[in-house]
């Protein structure tokens, strides 16, 4: 993985089997929903779909982060639902001053998580249920169980409603942009390399002379600032503050990352194949809307939750069998 | 001072100090701590009425935190207890107002009682095999189930609440013994047949073994994969169990709020009891006790007029609390 300096599609193939398999379904989907439904390729609903799935897309690839170093995050979507409120009370300071005051709000709970992994030693899943429940019970509080509804009059609203250059949504150029960065951060740079060695191993990584303890507290910062810019994306695009959102989307995110091959033991991971397992998930809720509206099934919105699971279920099949495999090969190389 | 206080007043031949008498004994004191608190500030806290309310609820807490203790005794967790409660709990009703229920009474009870806890043992058989056959992680497996299974229930029930009324299926919830009610006993019978599985049976001392070495356990030739199966079965049917409790005590079935954060709670007393999260140890009575604990904080926090919210947040404050100075006693 870290000796191909040119691009080897063969041996991306051979050592991403799950990462290329992803593609193929994304654009299998894609081309199915092209020729079935005639809207499907339309601006709006491309604009709808990239708008609603940039709050999944930016989730997803934090806990990616977060499971490279074995660990999980089960507080996002809390975290999202107390950030979308502080982003709407922010919001007739305009957009400048509410997406960094939610972010760092995120960043906060991000805070606690770091400290009770790294320093508590807490383990990470419970660490973060408590965080969960800790950020519900805080939106619920300082919003008193209220959407709080976002000042029109300010630009606060161009993030989720409007489009840069008439293009693309502007919540998802801002994601596309975070994206990258975390892409550079993972791939050149030594925090990068840290956090994929910790998942390997932590206490190998630590007799390396590794900075493990930064590198862990800085994966649950990023998930916590991630949770916290998709709570901004949420109240500028619904036009409100949700205390009550964000239940089950540690779930989704989960599941984005897991589909686009991240190991859940760690220590392997890629940023664009968890973009792509986002928008693949997206794509099958998509694709069933467009079923529900052709009148060919009838979904009520709780098989959402069934099928959501039962993609999880799938993809926790395919890597079981992958990855005694994978595990023999990384021991090799 | 009171160091050696306790010292000679134990008497024990070990010495012992007081930072490990009080990591022993906290889930004690910290109960010893609430009770006096609510004898002092809360109204009306020494009466039957409270004792009756309190056990009923607490109930449910304690049955799921028993099969959630013997999951953690192997190093496992299992979040999908919420879920299949309220799975089971959208059966039950479904069962015994069906035609085949109307017709025959009490053949429709007793369907509606087996079949639902049949299908919660059939969800802890699939956590069991992914993780036991497929070695998938518990978090992950359990995942699956906690994500879907409220799902399916609401499927099943269209997301309506199913309002009922039929006097011996609530026995469930609102019968009575001795003036308590018998959800109570029912928990106390489970300890006590679940203390003994642990203690005195070859199954028991391996959820143990598997727990403080699995591997070892493994290489002594332990059924170490029937093990794991089986305790994950076990806390399926004890949180289905639960789930059938808890609407015979609303006389309806919500399928969205059945068991809702119930994993929270049930992790929670299993930790607060002196379990593990690394496994190893399966305090059964220490399960109720953190069960009761965490009823009386939730308890008081509501007869004190504090906010739901407020409570969700004293909640995530005990689950780091007693986690941590668990993690510290085992260092």
């Amino acid at each position: 993985m870290l000796d191909t300096n040119a691009f080897d599609l063969r041996k991306y193939i051979s050592r991403n089997p799950q990462s290329f398999a992803v593609w193929i379904a994304l654009a299998l989907l894609i081309l199915f929903g092209l020729i079935r439904y005639e809207n499907f390729g339309g601006a709006y609903n491309i604009t709808s779909f990239l708008n609603y799935n940039s709050m999944f897309i930016i989730i997803s690839v934090g806990m990616c982060f977060v499971i490279m170093t074995g660990g999980i995050d089960l507080s996002v979507g809390s975290v999202a639902a107390f950030t979308s409120v502080v982003a709407a009370y922010l919001s007739p300071y305009g957009i400048e001053v509410a997406l960094p005051g939610a972010v760092l709000a995120g960043v906060c709970f991000g805070a606690i998580n770091a400290i009770s992994v790294v320093i508590l030693r807490i383990p990470p899943f419970i660490a973060t249920l408590a965080t969960m429940l800790g950020a519900k019970g805080g939106a619920l509080v300082i919003s008193g169980a209220q959407t709080i509804s976002v000042d029109w009059g300010s630009n606060f609203t161009k993030m989720g409603m409007e489009k840069a250059l008439n293009i693309l949504p502007w919540s998802i150029v801002v994601v596309g942009f975070v994206v990258i960065v975390l892409w550079v951060v993972l791939e050149k740079t030594t925090l990068g390399r840290t956090v994929l060695a910790i998942g390997g191993g932590e206490d190998a990584s630590v007799l390396m002379g590794l900075n493990v303890n930064r590198a862990t507290a800085f994966v649950y910062l990023l998930s916590g600032g991630c949770a916290g810019l998709a709570g901004v994306i949420l109240a500028s695009g619904f036009g409100a503050g949700q205390p009550l959102e964000g239940i089950g989307w540690e779930l989704s995110a989960i599941a984005s990352v897991v589909v686009g091959g991240t190991l859940l033991t760690g220590g392997f991971g890629s940023v664009t194949a968890t973009v792509v397992g986002a928008l693949l998930l997206g794509l099958v809720f998509n694709i069933l809307n467009f079923e529900n509206g052709k009148g060919t099934i009838s979904f009520s919105a709780y098989w959402q939750m069934v099928i959501r699971g039962g993609f999880l279920f799938a993809v926790i099949l395919f890597q079981a069998k992958v990855i005694s495999g994978r595990s023999e090969s990384k021991v090799q190389s | 001072m009171s160091a050696k206080e306790t010292e000679i007043q134990i008497g024990s031949v070990k010495t012992r100090d007081w930072g490990k008498f009080f990591r022993s004994n906290g889930g004690v004191l910290a109960l010893i701590v609430i009770v006096l608190f609510n004898i002092a500030f809360t109204p009306n806290f020494l009466q039957m009425q409270t004792l009756f309310v309190n056990i009923s609820q607490v109930a449910t807490i304690a049955i799921v935190a028993m099969g959630m203790t013997l999951v953690i005794a192997t190093g496992g967790i299992d979040l999908s207890v919420g879920a299949i409660m309220a799975l089971a709990g959208a059966l039950a009703p479904l069962i015994f107002s069906s035609e085949f229920g109307q017709a025959y009474p009490t053949l429709g009870i007793i369907a509606a009682i087996a079949l639902p806890l049949v299908a919660a043992i059939f969800c802890g058989l699939f956590n069991g095999l992914l993780i036991a056959n497929l070695k998938v992680q518990p978090i992950i497996a359990t995942l699956i189930f906690f994500i879907s299974g409220r799902g399916i229930a609401q499927v099943l029930t269209n997301g309506n609440l199913q309002t009922f009324s039929n006097p011996s299926f609530s026995y469930l919830g609102t019968g009575k013994i001795l003036g308590l009610p018998f959800q109570g006993w029912l928990a106390l019978a489970i300890a006590i047949a679940l203390y003994f599985v642990v203690t005195r049976t070859t199954f028991g001392r391996y959820i143990l073994a598997i727990g403080g070495n699995e591997r070892a356990a493994e290489l002594a030739g332990g059924p170490v994969k029937r093990v794991k199966i089986g305790v994950y079965m076990i806390c399926g049917v004890l949180s289905g169990l639960a789930g059938l409790i808890v609407v015979a005590i609303n006389s309806a079935s919500d399928a969205a709020r059945n068991g809702n954060l119930m994993e929270l709670d049930a992790i929670a007393a299993a930790v607060v009891g002196g379990a593990l999260l690394q496994g190893g140890r399966a305090p059964i009575f220490g399960a109720i006790l953190g069960a009761v604990i965490i009823q009386l904080v939730k308890y008081t926090l509501l007869a004190n007029g504090i906010e739901d919210e407020v409570a969700l947040i004293a909640k995530a404050v005990i689950i780091l609390a007693a986690v941590y100075i668990q993690q510290a006693r085992k260092e």
